[in-house]
């Protein structure tokens, strides 16, 4: 007789514990099994030639394959087929990672992993990932900078997902619209102006009186609150692990500053990721928003051809922040873990990142690449010196503490913040909304 | 009499084997296997795991970690505030898409009744929206109903009103869920009300125009009361649709909470963003037994109100 332990210490016999285990595990492999049959499985196979196809599991916009890194390592691997699936919104391939990593199935042979979820990982899941440094990772760390690879790193010192890129924050603008209502598009002349928060917001008042008609100062108050926190060491959780996001005066801060744009009607009152948001760029809705290294990337696929040469980039007001950036991971279950391990490895070294910023805009995580591109431009943003301003970003960035539950916090916090400036909802009955449904998650 | 005999004879002469016999009585039950079979498997099961599941708390990532809670997710469900807003939401959609949706329909099956050039044209047309998917469909309505760039907003500005949020407001962001639901299901009822219709003998019009009676007045005295059990039927079968309502509200701006403040989330919907939102798997599987209940009430309190005017009628 198997005698399960406990770990929870619960009046429960081994066997039944056994039993009830299997029970759910079961039940599991049922419901994900149905799950799976409709999304076809990304399970991969060895051809009868002994090509080896990896499969890539990502989210958003990585770029590997628009910047030609797949077609160059199956050029230098003869017999390595790379196939890659993509979900758009980060939510929905968290679901459905979640999904297939409880079934056992479907995995990828990588799994890219956004960093807010990066301690439900470590924290919650690091049975269900390869620990890399079975196959040589702890080589690297000095490749990367210390926070990205620590947060990737469990207790005992496994190592569970090499660092793609980080998101060090800047302000887009762009400079037609500054210009039709009389500010100045210089990026040194604006940085200076909007040194601080309240500077921003004074410009933006200054914009709004003058502005073209419909275009609003910035795109939603949801992106201003989460650049904001974005400077801030601790967000949602102390370093113990414990929430603290309703004590917290940063998350206050923030949120204050937030309201009080939605209150000076400077927002053009956008969801972030809406269809409607994503045709605003084109559109010229908002003069400004708060971006992340990889949102520059974003916003060439939304304004288009059309947009190149009128959006330039300044540095962030109230100092370095650091919005997102990604992992990549292998499963256990995945077909074939020391190619997707020699993969992910290639992808995320100096040189590869390095390329993907020139290409994508993607800022790399990897030491020797940000030095790579430090004088790096971009003609599309007016030949702003990206690697300048975002290299300067990364190393003044606060490094931050992650906690289980970060982005479902954040979510809470944004989706009531856009009640407040679409619906009119009082910040305080909004804030005691966002409490409710962080409780209604974490409870 | 005369013609079974012969038939009768036959049976007698050839009397069948005994393995032939007891085919005869087992084989009603391996025809229906196949069904149950599966129903055991992909409906039992689910239903009856689910309740065990319901007394647990479990999360997705660790499922191997069960709590024994009791009642305890059924009971935390009476003070969840956000339940009770998917309750309503519910009712509030359900009685948005549902009532309007079967009165057009009854509409649209009584002109379709008469005589009209191309019938079968429109008939086929009527069944359209019903064989497009709810995806489809849905993305197009949420681009329809656009605030900023949107056709409907377009063409109510040409009016001179004002553009509707209809993402964000409540009242608007349920009509605008229930108008996706109207266009996918008037069809489809009609097509229902219309065979009903058919049903019903011409002498009764026939009669009826005899004693004088206008369009109108057969309508309302003739087709109301020859359909009631068809209407009887689109009635519980759209109120058990309206009680699953999910894809539509989860596809409108593809957010699992039903919009920023929980202002479209439906039953199904805030069960989905339990299990697949936040992993509680142990409460969402109480919120779908909760609306198992749900339906099963609701279709017992139909099925009573139908017998209660039928035997009304009887009495009559």
């Amino acid at each position: 007789m198997t005698i399960a332990r406990s770990a929870t210490g619960r009046r429960t016999t081994g066997r039944r514990a056994t039993v009830r285990r299997a029970a759910v595990r079961l039940g599991a492999v049922a419901l994900t099994g149905a799950l799976l049959a409709a999304c076809g499985s990304g399970a991969s196979d060895e051809a009868s030639d002994g090509t080896v196809t990896l499969t890539v599991d990502l989210f958003g916009s990585f770029g590997y394959k628009e910047a030609g890194l797949y077609a160059e390592y199956e050029k230098l691997h003869p017999g390595i087929k790379i196939k890659q699936t993509d979900t758009e919104d980060e939510q929905d391939y968290w679901k459905s990672l979640q999904t297939r990593l409880a079934g056992g199935g479907g995995l990828a042979d990588v799994q890219a992993i956004e960093v807010g979820r990066i301690a439900s990982v470590t924290q919650q899941q690091a049975d269900r990932f390869e620990d890399l440094t079975k196959y040589g990772a702890e080589k690297l760390k000095g490749e990367f900078a210390e926070a990205k690879w620590s947060a990737a790193t469990t207790k005992d010192g496994r190592v569970l997902g090499l660092g793609t890129d980080v998101g060090p924050e800047a302000m887009c603008y762009r400079t037609d619209l500054l210009k039709q209502a009389g500010l100045p598009t210089d990026r040194a002349e604006l940085a200076r102006k909007w040194s601080t928060w309240d500077g921003y917001l004074e410009l933006g008042k200054q914009y709004k009186a003058k502005a073209p008609a419909k275009s609003a100062w910035l795109d939603s108050v949801g992106s201003l609150y989460t650049i904001m926190i974005g400077q801030e060491e601790e967000r949602y959780y102390d370093a113990s692990g414990k929430l603290i996001h309703e004590s917290n005066p940063a998350v206050k801060t923030a949120w204050d500053t937030a309201t009080e744009a939605a209150a000076a009607g400077l927002s053009a009152k956008l969801d972030q990721w809406s269809p409607q948001w994503n045709q605003a760029f084109a559109a010229g809705s908002f003069a400004t928003i708060p971006c992340p290294a990889w949102m520059l990337g974003y916003i060439k696929g939304q304004a288009g051809e059309a947009g190149k040469g009128k959006w330039d980039i300044a540095k962030l007001p109230g100092g370095a922040g650091n919005w997102g950036g990604s992992y990549l991971s292998v499963p256990r279950a995945a077909k074939h873990k020391k190619e997707a391990y020699d993969l992910i490895q290639w992808l995320t070294a100096p040189e590869q990142q390095a390329r993907l910023f020139e290409k994508q805009g993607n800022f790399p995580s990897s030491t020797g690449a940000i030095a790579k591109v430090a004088g790096a431009t971009d003609p599309y943003f007016s030949g702003a010196p990206i690697g300048k301003i975002f290299g300067d970003a990364a190393k003044a960035a606060p490094v931050q503490v992650l906690g289980v539950h970060d982005k479902n916090v954040a979510d809470q916090i944004t989706n009531a913040l856009s009640e407040v400036e679409r619906k009119g909802t009082s910040p305080d009955k909004a804030w005691s909304n966002a409490k409710k449904g962080v409780e209604n998650i974490t409870g | 009499m005369t013609l079974t005999a012969p038939a009768g004879k036959a049976a007698a002469r050839r009397r069948p084997s005994a393995a032939r016999r007891a085919w005869r009585t087992v084989s009603p039950y391996a025809y229906l296997a196949p069904f149950f079979t599966l129903f055991a498997a992909f409906g039992l099961f689910p239903l009856l795991y689910t309740a065990f599941v319901s007394l647990y708390r479990v999360e997705l990532q660790t499922p191997g970690d069960m709590e024994w809670r009791g009642f305890g997710n059924y009971a935390a469900l009476f003070t969840d505030e956000f339940f009770w807003i998917s309750l309503r939401n519910t009712f509030t959609i359900g009685v948005l898409s549902t009532v309007p949706q079967l009165v057009m329909a009854l509409g649209l099956a009584h002109l379709l009744n008469y005589r009209l050039r191309g019938r079968t044209f429109f008939r086929t047309a009527m069944l359209l929206p019903y064989a497009t998917s709810v995806a489809a469909a849905t993305l197009v309505f949420a681009q329809l109903f656009g605030r900023d760039f949107g056709l409907v907003n377009y063409a109510l500005g040409l009016v001179g009103i004002d553009p509707v949020d209809w993402q964000t407001n409540t009242v608007a962001s349920q009509i605008a869920v229930s108008t996706i639901v109207i266009w996918r299901w008037t069809g489809y009822n009609a097509l229902i009300y219309l065979a009903g219709m058919q049903s019903i003998p011409s002498e009764l019009y026939e009669a009826a125009e005899m004693d004088g009676a206008s369009r109108w007045r057969q309508f309302f005295h003739v087709t109301l009361p020859g359909l009631r059990p068809t209407i009887v039927f689109t009635a519980v079968v759209s109120t058990i649709g309206a009680t699953q309502l999910f894809g539509e509200p989860l596809l409108f701006e593809g957010s699992v909470s039903g919009g920023i403040s929980h202002q479209y989330q439906t039953l199904g919907l805030y069960m989905y963003e339990q299990g697949w939102g936040f992993f509680h798997l142990g409460r969402a599987a109480a919120i779908a037994w909760v609306m198992f209940l749900l339906i099963l009430v609701l279709v017992g309190v139909n099925a009573l109100i139908v017998r209660r005017r039928s035997r009304k009628e009887a009495g009559r």
